[in-house]
C-alpha cells in the first residue's frame, strides 16, 4: 500500500476545500488535496448561472468563474492534489484510507484534516412520496450536472418538487432548453430560495408556483406519467379533495440539503442540530485536529461565505500543526450556544474559553420568516449581552454575526449562551 | 392630483435585496409613468431599467468539439435584452467551439447584433 504524508490534508477540491489548501499553502505547511471527481472544481462547475463571488471578488461571476479563479490559484501556489481518489476512511489519529484506480488502495498520514465534502440532495427517499418507481425521477443537482456537464436532457416535460434556488434555477435552465416546466410545487405557503430567482426564473417564463402543495402520487410504471399534487394542512397533512394532475415525463427533487457526514461519523466526531458535525469556534470537530467548512458544515447560501469560513479552517488547521500538534494543551472549559426562539440552529456550536477576547463569527438560520426582529444573545441569567435590528429574516438566508463575547461582558463563568429572533417591541406613536 | 386619475400598469417585484418591496409603476392621465412602493434609490433604479428596458445576463452551454467535456459554461458579458434571450439562445445552439478554450475567450462576436460578446466561463484542455 502506498503511503502519503502532509501536514494538512482537505478532502474535497470544491469551494472550500481549495480555498483551505490555499490558506494552508500561504503559511508554509504542506497540504494535499485529495478530491473523487476527475477534476478540481466541485459543484460550482456545475452552477453556469451568474450571482456567485459579490463578496469575495466584489464582481458577479458564473459558478465555473469562480471555481475556475481558485483552480487557478491552486495550481500556481503548486498544491498538490490527487484526483478520481474517494476517501473511504478517516481515523481519530488523522490517518486517511483512500482509494484510486492507479494506486489502489493509499493510506496518508496527516497532523491535521479539514473536511470539505460538501452537501447532498434529500431524494425521494429522504421525503417518502409513494407510488411506482418509474424512470424520470431525478434531483435537480442531478438533472443540472447531466443538462450542464454531460450534455443530456433527463426529459421533456417536468414538475419540479420544491422551490429551493436550485429547483427555480433548472426550471429557467430546462425552458431555454426547449422543455416544458408545468409547475413548481413547495409545500410551504412561501418560496423557499430567492425572490429574484422567482422573479427571474419563474415570473419571467410564466412557470406556475404553487404553494402549499406537495407531490402525493407518481404517476407510471416504466417511465413518470405524471404526478399528482395535493394542498396540504398547516401540519403538513394532505387535504383530501384537493388533488390536481400534472401530466409530465419528468419529476425532479429540489427538497433540500443535508451535510455529506459519512467520513465525519467514520472518525468519530459527533454530530450537531443542523445535521454537520458539531464544532468550536474554531471550526474544529470534536475529534482533535480535525476541521470542517462549507457545505459539509453547514449548507450555505452563498458560495463566497463558503470561501470565507473555509479560510478560518485553513488558517485554525495551520495554528493546530504550529501550536498543539502533539502537545498537551490545557483547555479553559467551553460555553455551549443554544438555539432558542425562531432558531433553527447556531454554528459554532461550543466556544472556547480561552477564545472569549477573540472576534467570534456565528452563523444561524430561522425556523420561519419574519419582519422587523431583534437578533439577541443571552446568557444563563437571561441577560442580554448583545443585540442587532434586522428588517427581514427567512430561513433561506443564513445569517453572520460577528461578536467579540468579552467587549460584550460576558460572565466566563457561565457554560451556556442562548440565540434568539424575537419581534421587536413595536414603539407607540403618540398621534396629536 | 387624487388617487383615482392615476392606473397601476404593472407591479414589479424588486429583486435588490431580500425584502422585496412591490413597486407600483403608474401612469397618469397625461401618460406620465411614476413609480411607487421603493425603499431605497436601488430599488427606483431596478424598476426603471425593468419598465422601459428589461435585460438579463444569459448563462448557458454550447457543444464543443475535441473537448475534454462535451459542452463548456458560456455567459454574456453584457445584459441582453429580454425579448432577445431566445434568438442568442438559438444562436448559441447552432454553434460548435473547438478546445481547448481558456475562460474569458469570446466565442461569439457581438452575439446577433446585441452588443454582447458570447465568452467562456472556464477553461476547457482538449482530449
Amino acid at each position: 500500500m502506498k503511503s502519503y504524508k502532509s501536514d494538512v490534508v482537505v478532502i474535497g477540491a470544491g469551494a472550500a476545500g481549495m480555498a483551505a489548501a490555499i490558506e494552508v499553502k500561504k503559511a508554509k505547511l504542506e497540504v494535499l488535496i485529495i478530491e473523487r471527481d476527475q477534476e478540481l472544481g466541485g459543484i460550482t462547475l456545475q452552477c453556469i448561472h451568474n450571482g456567485f463571488g459579490l463578496k469575495e471578488f466584489q464582481e458577479e461571476l458564473t459558478g465555473p468563474e469562480y471555481a475556475q479563479r481558485f483552480i487557478n490559484q491552486v495550481y500556481e501556489m503548486k498544491i498538490p492534489f490527487l484526483l478520481e481518489t474517494m476517501v473511504i476512511e478517516i481515523t481519530k489519529d488523522r490517518k486517511i484510507y483512500a482509494v484510486n484506480n492507479k494506486e489502489g488502495l493509499i493510506e496518508v498520514n496527516a497532523k491535521s484534516i479539514i473536511l470539505a465534502m460538501g452537501c447532498r440532495e434529500k431524494t425521494r427517499g429522504a421525503i417518502n412520496i409513494p407510488g411506482f418507481r418509474p424512470a424520470g425521477i431525478y434531483t435537480a443537482g442531478q438533472a443540472q450536472r447531466f443538462v450542464n456537464i454531460e450534455g443530456y436532457l433527463p426529459g421533456n416535460t417536468y414538475v419540479i418538487l420544491g422551490s429551493g434556488d436550485i429547483g427555480m434555477i433548472m426550471a429557467r435552465r430546462l425552458t431555454w432548453e426547449g422543455c416544458k416546466v408545468k409547475a413548481v410545487v413547495e409545500i410551504l405557503p412561501y418560496v423557499s430560495g430567492l425572490i429574484r430567482n422567482q422573479v427571474q426564473c419563474l415570473e419571467d417564463y410564466e412557470i406556475p408556483l404553487i404553494t402549499n402543495y406537495t407531490v402525493t402520487k407518481i404517476h407510471g410504471k416504466d417511465r413518470v406519467k405524471g404526478v399528482t399534487i395535493s394542498k396540504v394542512d398547516r401540519n403538513f397533512d394532505r387535504i383530501i379533495g384537493s388533488d390536481k394532475f400534472f401530466e409530465c415525463d419528468t419529476l425532479l427533487l429540489s427538497v433540500g440539503l443535508i451535510p455529506e457526514n459519512e467520513l465525519t461519523l467514520q472518525a468519530g466526531a459527533e454530530l450537531s442540530k443542523n445535521g454537520g458535525p458539531l464544532i468550536d469556534n474554531n471550526l474544529e470537530t470534536t475529534i482533535e485536529g480535525i476541521f470542517a467548512c462549507g457545505n459539509v458544515l453547514q449548507v450555505h447560501d452563498l458560495v463566497d461565505l463558503v470561501s470565507a469560513e473555509a479560510k478560518r479552517a485553513g488558517e485554525n488547521a495551520v495554528s493546530y500543526v504550529k501550536e498543539r500538534y502533539g502537545k498537551e494543551t490545557k483547555r479553559k472549559g467551553k460555553i455551549e450556544c443554544i438555539p432558542g426562539e425562531n432558531v433553527n440552529y447556531v454554528k459554532p456550536d461550543i466556544i472556547n474559553k480561552e477564545d472569549l477576547s477573540k472576534d467570534i463569527i456565528f452563523t444561524l438560520r430561522v425556523n420561519f420568516p419574519d419582519r422587523r426582529v431583534l437578533i439577541q444573545l443571552k446568557d444563563e441569567e437571561n441577560n442580554i449581552i448583545y443585540n442587532r435590528k434586522k428588517v427581514y429574516v427567512i430561513p433561506s438566508e443564513m445569517i453572520e454575526l460577528n461578536i467579540n463575547l468579552e467587549k460584550n461582558g460576558i460572565n466566563p463563568e457561565f457554560k451556556s449562551l442562548t440565540i434568539e429572533v424575537i419581534p421587536r417591541p413595536e414603539v407607540l406613536i403618540e398621534e396629536d | 392630483m387624487s388617487e383615482s386619475s392615476q392606473s397601476v400598469v404593472r407591479v414589479i417585484r424588486c429583486i435588490v435585496c431580500p425584502t422585496g418591496c412591490e413597486i407600483q409603476a403608474k401612469k397618469d392621465l397625461t401618460g406620465k409613468i411614476t413609480f411607487e412602493g421603493y425603499t431605497c434609490n436601488r430599488g427606483l433604479e431596478y424598476a426603471e431599467q425593468e419598465f422601459y428596458e428589461p435585460k438579463r445576463i444569459l448563462t448557458t452551454t454550447m457543444r464543443v468539439e475535441n473537448g475534454f467535456l462535451p459542452l463548456i459554461p458560456v455567459r454574456c458579458d453584457k445584459p441582453i435584452l429580454k425579448d432577445k434571450l431566445k434568438d442568442v439562445l438559438n444562436e448559441i445552439a447552432k454553434a460548435k467551439v473547438k478546445a481547448p478554450i481558456k475562460m474569458g475567450d469570446i466565442l461569439i462576436k457581438d452575439v446577433i447584433g446585441s452588443g454582447a460578446n458570447i465568452i467562456a466561463s472556464r477553461d476547457l484542455p482538449n482530449l
